[in-house]
């Protein structure tokens, strides 16, 4: 008995050795060596990295950029979450209905997320230019005036917000669909034989049962809010003034262009902190719904 | 018998060593070397031309040409490389990348390499005024190569339109701000043609040394170490770029994009455009109205920053390499070769020889707005260039941007950047 | 819910018109990028019906960046991080499914906790690591963070979760050893879990940006998506009509594959969020 046992134990580790190390190389030694790497200071070619235990941080608190970037990055959850949520839903529930032509709106809806969000950054920078640009064109039709959106530090960050929408909605619908799927038709009849309005079946029990893929899509959500830079890139490269920026940017920034690994290793620290923390959430709510054994 | 044998061991060690020294010899260097493009596509296969050209007549030297992006891509990258094991051996880099180069210990000296008197004297032979940002401390680190001025692109067509003469465009700041009101044509709350456009997204430090020089200022000293944001020139100069905006209408208010300026320009949204000359051979071509080049105007003086990129040597390459690279940039900027340059991308030509040869002599005969950053270098000024120039140039650049989009006054901005700019350079001094 | 009355009846009207109007919200990006693509430039910004159609921006922008290169590079990527993680991952949810060991759990923590820590995130650490090893500027060096992918490693677990032990008894009386047993039992029957996982993974990669513009350098390595970014920028200005010209040409691929096999691309990911 203990023989197979052992024999289990050894077959099991090796099956996983190969992910083990991978994860280790690219995962795990990263996060604790971004970690270390926060408390020295910058070397260069005339003067060594030494140990200077938590100044990178304090640097950090008194870099009104930093203080920007995450007030950006906050906004920017708070902007792109919801609304991409419930317009997943929405678009769920009209391609799971009896929307005429409604193959043709699913894919509409889907094709940003198959598209690269480098690649239609570019478009999207034609829509925002100013008077030539799409919206200003359709907007002077209407007799206003062209607006600098991209320029203006209140309205770049809703720029950014939108595209980010757009870009990911689709994505979540497609869960929100296969959720719908599960869902059996008896429950709509019924409600709609109780005399149920369609927003009570949907407030009662609809979003509910939909609870679970929510919250898995509440969490996608809030990575990708971390992770999609991209289009900064290509839009705005953070400004004006800093008022586009994002953690990831600002990071690729300073690792990358001003070449302070220090201190981008200090931000790092930031922004796994935050990750684990929402990773911990994830564990602590999830846990309850039946899905991990 | 052992003389014999010394004698044989002597003459295989001889043969042996000749031998040697024959394949070394005969084993070509191979040469590799980062270069951006900053105005757009093509430019790689004039490039790939050109290093042909050098390796047809120099069969020992293999020259790998890299297209590495903008100027801040072919800075990462060249660094990168030069940290992986897989080392660039020269490169064309921002100018102002010089600071950053030398603290990094990637590159050395031309001084250090040149060696004979005919090298000595290509060494000086270059435009002074382009030379300036290659130089620190009693040194030369770059060699120009594609490098630039702002100037003033006016749409001719627009002037007639507006009953100004075509010839004469604006000579000093009131004369802008007046050719200017009379050029700012509305339809009801609509702007259709803007007076002028001066981009402040992209390089709004590039566009504001500009200001500062023809304001009678520069904006940082010769040893990389210290800035001059808050000079009282330097706030002035910043406050006439937002009132073009705000107080006299000419300009849009708010940041004006770097990427589609040419673009608005070209489709006639703007009368006048500030930027590159090395736009002049894009906007020659697609231009469908008559436009002019002219040189910035003056407020105290006339002024503009250089711009544009720099040959370097790196410092991770054996001397062989190093005679290579230098024989490889030698070529790139011979008279012919950079009249070529200058013709087929409107980059300066960087060396006065250059523009006494016949081709280039007769193009700018038939095309006199090539001429006018040329003659602008009279009144040119190094780009903005220090230590940790990243970060520095970053503050300006936020600086600029919050002022004009009215988040903080040009005293404020300008003030705030500076404290922190000496924060970072105070280690230098 | 069938509308009784004419207030319903309008309603559901009003919601089809909202939903075909999202829809062409949602396709305007694309339909701009046909648009200026195959006009002239002086059209890029103007919206006139019967402008004349043209190729030559296609021709421009194949010209001025080696999309063919990019290309390569790009299948040769997505295909080597596909064929790296099925191997991986396999084996991995293989002993997470059917082996038990000591440290079991905590394993599996910590491989879900790669779920939150991507390798965007690590950027800066896993550059530094690249190059030593040497491997910055190649396609490995892109792929490898991404090997081990704790997404794929716990679809497959919860797959092979659900096949019946009785299959393995059977194989077991037969003298299968247990890689045998996977080869034969498991692997072909989670069939459907790797052609969902293929298909996100090709996707997600194929536009993956941020950790392929930071590990490459030259043109050799560089994927599609960091060489339509460097084409998109040059210093002196924008040429709409080039740009989207080249963006198409980029993202025809996807495009095509998409329109072609949406019902799978929508089943997969379907299949993949349904854990």
């Amino acid at each position: 008995m203990s023989r197979r046992l052992s024999q289990s134990h050894i077959y099991g580790w090796l099956l996983l050795m190969p992910a083990v190390i991978f994860l280790i190389a690219f995962t795990y030694y990263p996060t604790v060596a971004t970690l270390a790497k926060s408390f020295f200071s910058q070397g260069t070619a005339l003067k060594p990295a030494e140990f200077v235990g938590l100044e990178n941080f304090q640097y950090m608190l008194e870099d009104d950029i930093f203080w920007k970037v995450a007030r950006n990055n906050v906004v920017y959850a708070i902007g792109t979450i919801p609304i991409s949520i419930a317009l997943a839903i929405l678009m769920a529930v009209w391609v799971n209905g009896r929307l005429p032509l409604k193959s043709l709106a699913r894919m509409s809806y889907f094709t940003p997320t198959i598209l690269p969000m480098i690649a239609v950054a570019n478009i999207w920078l034609f829509f925002y230019t100013p008077d030539i640009g799409l919206l200003d064109q359709v907007s002077a039709k209407f007799g206003f005036a062209g607006h600098n959106w991209l320029g203006d530090p209140d309205t770049v960050l809703g720029c950014i917000i939108v595209i980010t929408i757009w870009k990911e909605a689709g994505f979540f619908m497609i869960f929100y669909l296969a959720a719908l799927q599960t869902l059996p038709p008896e429950l709509e009849e019924a409600a709609r034989i109780e005399g149920a309005s369609r927003w009570y079946y949907f407030r009662r029990v609809m979003f509910p049962l939909l609870m679970p893929t929510t919250l898995f899509v509440l969490i996608n959500a809030m990575i990708n809010s971390f992770k999609l830079v991209d289009q900064l890139f290509i839009l705005t490269k953070g400004g004006p003034d800093n008022a586009s920026s994002l953690l990831l940017y600002y990071i690729y920034e300073v690792a990358f262009s001003f070449l302070d690994q220090a201190y981008a290793s200090t931000l790092t620290v930031v922004l796994l902190v935050t990750l684990a923390l929402i990773a911990i959430g994830q564990f602590v709510f999830l846990d309850k719904k039946v899905h991990y054994q | 018998m052992f003389t014999k044998l010394k004698r044989a061991t002597g003459q295989l060690a001889l043969a042996a060593a000749l031998g040697l020294g024959l394949t070394s010899a005969a084993s070509a260097v191979e040469l590799t070397m980062y270069y951006p493009v900053a105005v757009g596509g093509a430019l790689t296969k004039i490039v790939d031309g050109l290093v042909a050209d050098f390796e047809k007549e120099n069969p020992d030297i293999k020259v790998n040409a890299i297209y590495a992006g903008n100027y801040n891509d072919a800075r990462i990258k060249a660094l990168a490389a030069l940290k992986s094991g897989e080392p660039a051996q020269t490169s064309v880099m921002f100018s102002i990348d010089i600071y950053e180069l030398i603290e990094q210990g990637a590159i050395i000296a031309f001084d250090d390499v040149v060696k004979t008197a005919d090298e000595k004297k290509w060494l000086q032979s270059f435009y002074p005024a382009l030379m300036e940002n290659g130089k620190t401390q009693g040194k030369t680190w770059g060699i120009p190569f594609q490098r630039s001025t702002i100037v003033m692109y006016y749409n001719k067509d627009a002037f007639r339109a507006a009953g100004l003469d075509p010839e004469s465009p604006p000579a000093t700041w009131d004369e802008m701000v007046a050719l200017g009101k009379k050029l700012t044509k509305k339809s009801g709350n609509t702007v259709d043609q803007w007076g002028a456009m001066i981009p402040s997204t992209g390089y709004p430090y590039w566009m504001f040394g500009a200001l500062a020089m023809q304001n009678g200022q520069t904006l940082m000293n010769g040893e990389g170490n210290m800035t001059y944001f808050d000079a009282p020139a330097t706030v002035e100069a910043l406050q006439f770029w937002k009132d073009l905006g705000n107080k006299h209408g000419i300009m849009p208010s708010g940041t004006i994009e770097w990427g589609t300026l040419r673009q608005n320009f070209l489709e006639g949204r703007t009368a006048i455009m500030w930027h590159s000359t090395g736009n002049l051979t894009t906007v020659k071509k697609k231009a469908k109205f008559d436009f002019g080049v002219a040189m910035l105007p003056a407020n105290k003086r006339r002024g503009t920053p250089t711009g544009g990129g720099n040959f370097y040597l790196f410092k991770k390459s054996s001397p062989e390499e190093q005679a290579a690279s230098l024989k490889l940039i030698r070529f790139l900027t011979q008279p012919s070769r950079t009249a070529e340059w200058s013709m087929k991308t409107g980059y300066l030509g960087t060396r006065p020889d250059a523009y006494a040869t016949p081709e280039l002599k007769q193009y700018v005969k038939d095309f006199p707005p090539a001429a006018v950053a040329r003659d602008q270098l009279e009144f040119a000024t190094a780009e903005l260039s220090t230590y940790q120039t990243g970060r520095v140039r970053k503050l300006l650049d936020d600086a600029i941007q919050s002022v004009l989009t009215g988040s903080k006054s040009p005293a404020e901005a300008l003030g705030g950047a500076q404290k922190k700019a000496d924060r970072l350079l105070k280690r230098y001094r | 819910m069938r509308p009784a009355n004419q207030h319903q009846k309008f309603v559901v009207h009003l919601e089809t018109a909202a939903a075909w109007l999202l829809a062409f919200l949602w396709i305007l990006p694309l339909i701009y990028a046909f648009w200026s693509a195959f006009h002239p430039p002086e059209y890029a910004t103007k919206f006139e019906l019967f402008a004349p159609l043209s190729l030559e921006n296609f021709r421009e922008a194949w010209s001025q960046a080696p999309f063919a290169r990019y290309f390569l590079n790009t299948f040769i990527l997505v295909t080597t991080i596909l064929i790296a993680q099925f191997i991986l991952c396999t084996l991995a949810a293989y002993a997470f499914a059917r082996f038990e060991f000591p440290g079991k759990s905590i394993a599996f923590a910590l491989v879900l906790m790669q779920l939150m820590i991507m390798p965007e995130v690590l950027i800066v650490e896993n550059y530094v690591t690249m190059s030593k090893l040497n491997l910055v500027d190649t396609i490995t060096g892109i792929g490898l963070p991404y090997m081990a992918s704790a997404f794929g490693i716990f679809l497959l677990r919860q797959t092979f979760k659900t096949i019946p032990k009785d299959l393995e008894d059977a194989a077991k009386v037969e003298g299968c050893s247990p890689l045998q047993i996977l080869w034969k039992v498991y692997v072909p029957l989670a069939r459907p879990t790797y052609v969902a996982y293929g298909l996100v993974s090709v996707s997600y990669h194929w536009n993956n940006f941020l950790w392929p513009l930071v590990i490459t350098n030259s043109v050799n390595t560089r994927p599609m998506t960091v060489g339509l970014a460097i084409f998109g920028a040059p210093e002196s200005g924008v040429d709409w009509s080039i740009i989207t010209a080249g963006t198409l040409l980029a993202v025809a691929p996807l495009l095509v594959a998409f329109l072609l096999f949406q019902r799978q691309f929508v089943q997969s990911f379907m299949h993949a969020g349904i854990k």
